[in-house]
C-alpha cells in the first residue's frame, strides 16, 4: 500500500505525464516552455491566466466585467442542478466564468484580450460568456483597440439553452460591427474549439490561427462517430487538417503567439497619423 | 378500409384517440354518400363525432408534454418547406447551388412573390420520403447549403428583396465532409453576415429549429414560430446523452431545456406564435399555410416602412438584450 501511494505521490508536482507522447516529462521543463512537453510539442491545455500571462504584457491586463454571473435563467435541472456545477466551478477554477475579458498591452500595442477557460464548465458558451465576449468587441469599436482572442470550448452551453443560441447572433451582430469599422480581431484557436464557439465569434477573425494539434470542429468527433458508424481518419479536425483545407491563415507554436500577434497588428491596425 | 388507412397512418400514440374518431366521420360520410334518405341523420350523427372529436384535440394540445411538443413538430405528416411555397407565396422561382461547390437540396432558396411583396426566400425541407429525405439529407445542411444560403441573401441584399427564411432542421449535418468544408465557419459567416444585411429578414421556425443548424439561416428583424415547433441549443436526446448520460431521457430534457413555442415568447426570443389547427399542422395543411401567409404578409408591410438604418440597429438590439446574467 505505502508502495504504492509513494510511487503514485512522485510524478504528482514533479513529473507529469504527457498528454501527446504519454512520457512523464518534468514539470518544470514543461513550465518553461510555457506548458509544452520538451519531448514531442504537445500543448498542454491551459487556463485564461495562463493565456494572460504568456500572450500579454506583463501587468498590462485590467480585467473588465469580472463579476458578471450565470443567473440560471432555465433553472436547469439534470443529473446535478446546473446552479451547483456553476457553483462548484467557481470554487475549483477561481473564475466567475469560462471567459476571462481585459485590455492589455502585446508588445506595447494595446488590445482588447479575450481568453477562456476550458476547466469552467467545458468551456461552453452561455448567456455570461455572450455577454463578455460582445462587450469586449465592443469596447474595442468603441475606443478602436484590436481585439484579440483565444478560444476553447466544449459549444454553446445546454443549461441555458435557446438564450445559448442567442448568444452566438449577439456575439457575431458585434463582430459585424468591428468588421464595418475596419479594426483587426485576430482569432486564435486552441484545444478544443467546436461547436457554437467555432460557429460564432471565433470563426470571424481577420486572421486565424491555432496551436499545433489542436482539435478544431463544428460537431464533436464522438457525434460524428456515431452519426456515420466509422472510425475517423487520423488527424481528422486538428488543426493541421483545418490548415490544409483552408480554414487556418497559420498553425503557432506557444511560445510565438504573442510575437506573432504583435506583428499582424502591425500590419492590420490602422496607421497612426501622430 | 378507409378507416383502416388511417389508423394505418403515422402518427403519436397521444393523438390516436382523435385519428380513431377521423376514421368513424370517415366511414360515416362515404356511407351518407351511399345513403341519399338518411342525409339528414348521418350529418348530425357525424356533427357529434366531429365535436367529440374536437373536444378531445383541444384536451391533447391543452395537455402536451414539451417533448410531446417535439414529437408533433417532427410529425411524419406535417407540412414541410415544399409544402407550404405553393400555398403561402403566389409564385415561386427555384435558384440553386452557391457557386462554389454544389447545390445542397436541404435548403430550398428562390424568389418568391406574395401579392405586392417580391422576396427572397430560403427554406429548409426535410424531405418527406425516404428518397426524398436521402436527398436533402434531412434537413441538415452542409456548408454549402449555408453558402447557398448566403449567396441568395447577398441578391437579396443587392436587390432590396426582403428575406424571409423558414426553419426546419434537426441540424447542421454531423459529417467528415461538412467538417473538411467548414461547416462551422460556413454558419459563423452567415450568422454574421445576416446581423448586417441592409435589407429585412423575417425568420419563421416551421419545424425543427435545431443548434447552430438553425440559426446559420435565422437572424432577422422579426422570428416567429409555429404553435408546435421547437426551438433548441441541442436536440433533446442529444441532451439527454450528454447530461442524463441516457438518450431515453429526452422527455426530461424536453422539459429542461424550455424548447416550446411558448418558452421561447417568454424569453423573449421569438416575438409572435402563429397558430396551428386544431391538433397540430399536420390536420389542416391549407390553413396553417394561410396563417402563415397572413403573418409574412403583415410583417413584410410592417418592415418596409422601417428606414435601412433604423431596422439595422433594431436588428442589433434585439439580439443585444438577449440573455441574462448576475453580478458578484
Ligand atoms: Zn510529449
Amino acid at each position: 500500500m505505502r508502495f504504492f501511494r509513494k510511487k503514485k505521490a512522485m510524478p504528482d508536482g514533479v513529473f507529469v505525464k504527457c498528454g501527446g507522447c504519454g512520457e512523464m516529462v518534468y514539470q518544470k521543463k514543461v513550465e518553461e516552455r510555457l506548458q509544452v512537453c520538451p519531448e514531442c510539442n504537445y500543448h498542454f491545455p491551459i487556463g485564461a491566466w495562463d493565456r494572460v500571462r504568456y500572450h500579454t504584457d506583463e501587468g498590462t491586463f485590467e480585467e473588465m466585467d469580472k463579476g458578471l454571473r450565470s443567473a440560471d435563467p432555465l433553472e436547469f435541472v439534470a443529473e446535478k442542478a446546473y446552479v451547483d456545477q456553476i457553483a462548484s466551478d467557481l470554487e475549483k477554477t477561481g473564475l466567475n466564468e469560462a471567459v476571462l475579458c481585459g485590455t492589455c498591452g502585446v508588445e506595447g500595442r494595446e488590445v482588447v484580450f479575450i481568453a477562456m477557460d476550458f476547466a469552467f464548465r467545458g468551456g461552453s458558451m452561455g448567456c455570461v460568456v455572450g455577454e463578455k465576449v460582445t462587450r469586449a468587441a465592443e469596447l474595442s469599436c468603441r475606443q478602436g483597440l484590436p481585439l484579440v482572442s483565444v478560444s476553447c470550448s466544449g459549444g454553446a452551453r445546454m443549461q441555458e439553452g435557446a438564450l445559448s443560441l442567442m448568444q452566438m447572433a449577439k456575439s457575431c451582430a458585434a463582430l459585424h460591427r468591428l468588421h464595418e469599422k475596419g479594426i483587426p480581431y485576430v482569432s486564435i484557436m486552441a484545444h478544443p474549439t467546436t461547436g457554437g464557439v467555432t460557429a460564432s465569434w471565433s470563426s470571424l477573425g481577420d486572421v486565424i490561427m491555432a496551436e499545433p494539434g489542436a482539435l478544431i470542429g463544428f460537431a464533436g468527433p464522438r457525434v460524428i462517430e456515431q452519426t456515420i458508424k466509422q472510425k475517423l481518419p487520423e488527424g481528422f479536425q486538428t488543426a493541421e487538417f483545418l490548415l490544409e483545407h483552408g480554414f487556418l491563415d497559420m498553425i503557432v507554436e506557444r511560445k510565438d503567439i504573442k510575437s506573432t500577434v504583435a506583428k499582424l497588428l502591425d500590419y492590420l491596425a490602422p496607421l497612426s497619423s501622430g | 378500409m378507409r378507416r383502416k388507412a388511417r389508423r394505418g397512418q403515422p402518427g403519436y400514440e397521444f393523438e390516436a384517440g382523435a385519428v380513431e374518431l377521423d376514421g368513424q366521420i370517415e366511414e360515416l360520410r362515404e356511407e351518407t354518400d351511399q345513403e341519399e334518405q338518411e342525409k339528414e341523420h348521418f350529418a348530425a350523427r357525424i356533427e357529434a363525432l366531429e365535436e367529440q372529436r374536437d373536444r378531445l384535440l383541444a384536451e391533447i394540445v391543452e395537455n402536451l408534454t414539451p417533448y410531446q411538443h417535439v414529437k408533433l413538430a417532427r410529425h411524419p405528416l406535417r407540412p414541410q418547406s415544399a409544402d407550404y411555397i405553393p400555398q403561402v407565396f403566389d409564385d415561386f422561382i427555384e435558384l440553386h447551388g452557391d457557386r462554389r461547390f454544389g447545390d445542397d437540396k436541404a435548403i430550398i432558396t428562390g424568389l418568391a412573390r406574395l401579392e405586392g411583396h417580391r422576396v427572397v426566400l430560403i427554406a429548409q425541407q426535410k424531405g418527406r420520403d425516404t428518397h426524398e429525405k436521402l436527398e436533402r439529407n434531412f434537413g441538415m445542411p452542409n456548408p454549402e447549403g449555408y453558402r447557398k444560403a448566403l449567396a441568395k441573401m447577398a441578391l437579396a441584399e443587392k436587390f432590396a428583396l426582403p428575406v424571409v427564411s423558414f426553419i426546419d432542421t434537426p441540424g447542421a449535418a454531423p459529417a467528415v465532409e461538412a467538417e473538411e468544408r467548414g461547416q462551422g465557419m460556413a454558419i459563423a459567416e452567415n450568422i454574421c453576415r445576416m446581423s448586417g444585411l441592409r435589407t429585412p429578414i423575417v425568420i419563421l421556425v416551421t419545424g425543427e429549429g435545431c443548434s447552430g443548424g438553425a440559426l446559420g439561416i435565422g437572424v432577422g428583424d422579426r422570428f416567429a414560430m409555429l404553435e408546435n415547433a421547437y426551438y433548441s441549443v441541442i436536440s433533446p436526446e442529444g441532451c439527454a446523452a450528454i447530461l442524463w448520460r441516457d438518450s431515453e431521457k429526452a422527455d426530461q430534457a424536453a422539459a429542461s431545456l424550455k424548447l416550446t413555442a411558448g418558452d421561447m415568447l417568454e424569453l423573449g426570443v421569438v416575438d409572435e406564435i402563429i397558430e396551428e389547427p386544431l391538433g397540430g399542422a399536420h390536420r389542416d395543411p391549407k390553413q396553417t399555410a394561410a396563417n402563415i401567409r397572413a403573418y409574412l404578409k403583415a410583417k413584410l408591410e410592417e418592415l418596409r416602412a422601417i428606414p435601412i438604418e433604423q431596422l439595422l440597429e433594431e436588428r442589433y438590439q434585439r439580439y443585444r438584450t438577449l440573455g441574462t446574467h448576475a453580478r458578484t
